[in-house]
């Protein structure tokens, strides 16, 4: 054994294995995504007129009480900000989390003053990466009323737009029924009013 | 457990089982140098790479000459990811334009990659050029796994050789799990991916109109650009309002394949895999959790075909599998029972959905959340910070147990077999014979470097834990009040020392302090197992393999596997239950009081 005689293969083979893995085979899947999947490879982008207004896996933030409401986003310095993902990382004990549920609760209930249903839980959690473009369908559910309300659209006319937009656990039973509230509230904003 | 949970669960392992089998063939072939299928068209790369560097395959060493050839190539891993680092701003591939990365931060970031760890102190979509990600962090993804699995392997040849000197070539050992193994697993599983939804392109970052304005406050800034204060003191705050949003671009399919074989568990985004671009859809997440445990499972095949004996990996296997079933019943038992916080503040339950994502809800979250610390994978899908004490202990005792369930690639199961040359050496003593495992003798060089390998991470976790408790910039970096701010640091040193990367994430970590602290934890957690290793794979080739008589030990019985589990929490108890009841425990019953 001696160190000089282990240096050549060392720094060669590091060398000819970082040009394997790090520029050719990005490349090979570059290419490939980009010939079989160019929209999903390219961030599955929704355009409208022929203009970007978000990502179909990318949510947004949604305020004004005649769109549906997606999940807190805890990102800085505003909410769902593509740029900087994460969560709130508050722990089960710290009496910011209550606080901040609390908060989000009064939100809601002012927001719809006749609504006397449960709040869902994933409506007034913060999600893991700040971005969730889905909510849950009773979390959508809870807000179909205000949303009929200030589009003078009736219940069932969103009840019908919310279905169209909910996605069933995949194959049956991978993952969770949700609803993507982007692409319901494009749907709400295509119906005109 | 709920019936969803069991079946997410059950799906999981058949479909595991029945892949891991025929790679384990595979890998076994590979590593004998042999080329089967269409790898033969592969063959001409191999040999090139061997006359370029000036390696005879055929020529194999012995232990030291092996671990001296790994050690240097880490090394100049080390050195060419730091570099990266800190030239990304005059380096090309960099639409964003980010600058140059700190030192102490790059120093973190290239051990954390070269030692599998993949601990981030950095926010990925706001610091690291496509550069960086690809030639750096990708390749070491890939590189870091190729070295465990070698290292595995050679302790494999070491039981199973008679009388030799040399565990093998660690050139052609390295060349040939990522030519044959890792490179065409990845390509397979990033198209997979690229599928559901996950990115691959190398466009700057992409501006899109919102469909409403956000209004959110920001510091007002004096004609300088220095925020102004109030007469409080305080920064006045302004109204501003987005009306784009920016979605983050990048070759992330390719990252994110051997982020999950690999056991790395870096992402290219700062949410990991909670984020919808590294992981769109409940399949892509499926897809993600096998990728995880393949390789780790396939090894263990890999064992028993090379020693011979087909249930000798059976048995590891087993006993890995008996573990980590009981792990994720603890783990999404506590995440459905959830936090009463949530119902006291007026929620419609208490389902701990706080840092989860919808498309996965608890189960998938908390299946993921268990295979990722079983395995030194540290890829998260949901904030670990946000579970509940007990949901959070688990994670946190799977990597103290020295990510032996399942573990990282290659090093899980050589973690683990390091468990069983303990586990007969404690049963020997109990019957008064001599230990042996698989017709080796167990003496007392092995068990120096038994205890080397297996004392080696709790002395940095707990070292580094009290040190880091005990000084400011220690404290400093603690998000949340309390036993749970304590167990943000029990964590990081938990996750460092044992290579897994996965995060408390409320702890500010990007200090010099924990950079350097955490730095050195995962670089001696990494190679004070390995070197050890090496040298018992070296003294174990030399021996004789003794022929099995009615006093051996059979170890590829179920009572075998009872004991190899005892040992593996036998010796996590005894290291970590206090810490843990300083923490979580602690914390869980203020909870539920």
């Amino acid at each position: 054994m001696n160190l000089s005689s282990q240096l050549r293969p060392a720094l060669t083979i590091f060398v000819l294995l970082t040009a394997l893995t790090g520029v050719l085979y990005p490349a090979a899947v570059t290419g490939i995504a980009q010939g079989v999947f160019p929209n999903q490879a390219n961030g599955s982008v929704i355009s409208k007129d022929g203009r970007a207004v978000g990502s179909g896996l990318i949510g947004q933030n949604f305020t004004e009480p005649r769109y549906f409401w997606g999940r807190p986003s805890a990102t800085g310095p505003m909410p769902y900000n593509g740029a900087g993902s994460g969560g709130s990382n508050l722990g089960p004990t710290n009496p910011a989390l209550f606080d901040a549920v609390k908060t989000r609760v009064a939100a809601l209930k002012a927001a719809d003053p006749g609504n006397t249903a449960p709040v869902p839980v994933d409506l007034v959690t913060a999600s893991g990466s700040g971005l969730d473009p889905d909510i849950s369908p009773e979390a959508a559910a809870y807000q179909i009323g205000r949303i009929a309300k200030a589009r003078n659209l009736s219940i069932p006319q969103v009840e019908a737009l919310v279905a169209a937009n909910t996605t069933g656990k995949q194959w049956g039973f991978l993952g969770e029924a949700r609803v993507n509230v982007l692409k319901l509230n494009l749907a709400l904003d295509a119906l005109g009013k | 457990m709920n019936t969803n949970a069991v079946m997410q669960l059950a799906l999981y392992l058949a479909v595991l089982l029945v892949l891991a089998w025929p790679l384990s063939g595979y890998i076994t072939r590979v590593m004998r140098g042999e080329h089967l299928g269409p790898t033969r068209l592969l063959a001409p790369v191999e040999r090139l790479f061997y006359k370029l560097a000036g390696v005879d395959a055929g020529r194999e060493t012995g232990w030291k000459s092996y671990a001296v050839g790994l050690v240097l190539f880490n090394l100049t891993g080390v050195v060419a990811v730091y570099a990266l680092q800190r030239l990304q701003g005059v380096l090309p591939l960099n639409p964003q334009g980010f600058g140059t990365i700190s030192p102490d931060s790059s120093f973190n970031t290239a051990i954390s990659f070269v030692a599998n760890t993949n601990w981030q102190g950095y926010a990925g979509e706001s610091t690291m050029s496509y550069l960086t990600q690809m030639l750096g962090l990708s390749v070491q993804n890939f590189l870091s796994a190729a070295t465990g699995i070698a290292v595995v392997i050679a302790l494999i040849r070491g039981f199973a050789r008679k009388s030799l000197e040399t565990i093998g070539n660690v050139w052609a050992d390295l060349t040939r799990v990522t030519l044959y193994v890792l490179v065409p697993l990845s390509l397979v599983v990033a198209v997979l991916l690229v599928g559901q939804g996950v990115i691959q392109n190398f466009r700057p970052y992409t501006e899109v109109q919102t469909v409403q304005a956000t209004v959110y406050q920001t510091a007002r800034l004096d004609a300088h650009g220095a925020p102004v204060n109030g007469a409080d003191g305080k920064p006045l705050m302004v109204d501003t309002a987005a009306t784009t949003q920016t979605l983050p671009m990048g070759p992330v399919a390719s990252q994110e394949a051997i982020k999950m074989l690999g056991t790395n568990g870096g992402g290219f985004f700062n949410a990991n895999s909670a984020h919808p671009y590294e992981n769109p859809t409940p399949l892509s997440n499926f897809i993600e959790m096998l990728a995880i445990f393949l390789i780790p499972a396939a090894l263990c095949f890999v064992f028993g075909r090379m020693v011979g004996d087909k249930r000798q990996g059976w048995a590891v296997l087993a006993a890995m599998t008996v573990l980590f079933v009981a792990a994720y019943g603890v783990t999404v038992w506590a995440e459905l029972a959830g936090n009463p916080a949530l119902q006291h503040a007026g929620a419609a339950s208490s389902l701990n959905m706080e840092g989860k994502e919808t498309r996965f809800g608890i189960v998938a979250s908390s299946l993921f959340a268990t295979i990722t610390t079983a395995a030194s994978c540290g890829a998260v899908n949901a904030m670990h910070d946000s579970f509940t004490p007990l949901g959070g202990m688990v994670p946190m005792a799977l990597m103290q147990l020295g990510e032996v369930v399942f573990g990282g690639v290659g090093s899980g199961l050589y973690g683990m077999l390091v468990y069983a040359i303990l586990a007969v050496f404690i049963a020997g003593l109990m019957v008064g014979r001599t230990p042996e495992y698989l017709g080796k003798k167990i003496e007392s060089f092995e068990m120096k470097m038994t205890a080397i390998a297996i004392l080696a991470t709790p002395i940095l976790v707990l070292a580094g834990t009290a040190i880091a408790v005990s000084v400011s910039a220690g404290q400093a970096g603690v998000l949340n009040p309390q036993a749970h701010g304590f167990s943000e640091i029990l964590y990081a040193f938990s996750s460092a020392a044992n290579n897994n990367g996965s995060a408390f994430a409320g702890l500010s970590a990007n200090t010099p302090f924990y950079n350097v602290m955490l730095g050195l934890a995962m670089w001696f957690g990494r190679f004070a197992i390995i070197v050890p290793v090496l040298a018992m794979a070296g003294s174990l080739a030399g021996k004789q393999r003794l022929a099995v008589t009615a006093g051996t030990l059979p170890t590829h019985g179920p009572l075998f596997v009872v004991l190899l589990i005892g040992a593996v929490l036998l010796v996590g108890a005894l290291n970590f239950i206090p810490g843990l009841a300083l923490g979580p425990i602690v914390e869980h019953l203020q909870m539920i009081g």
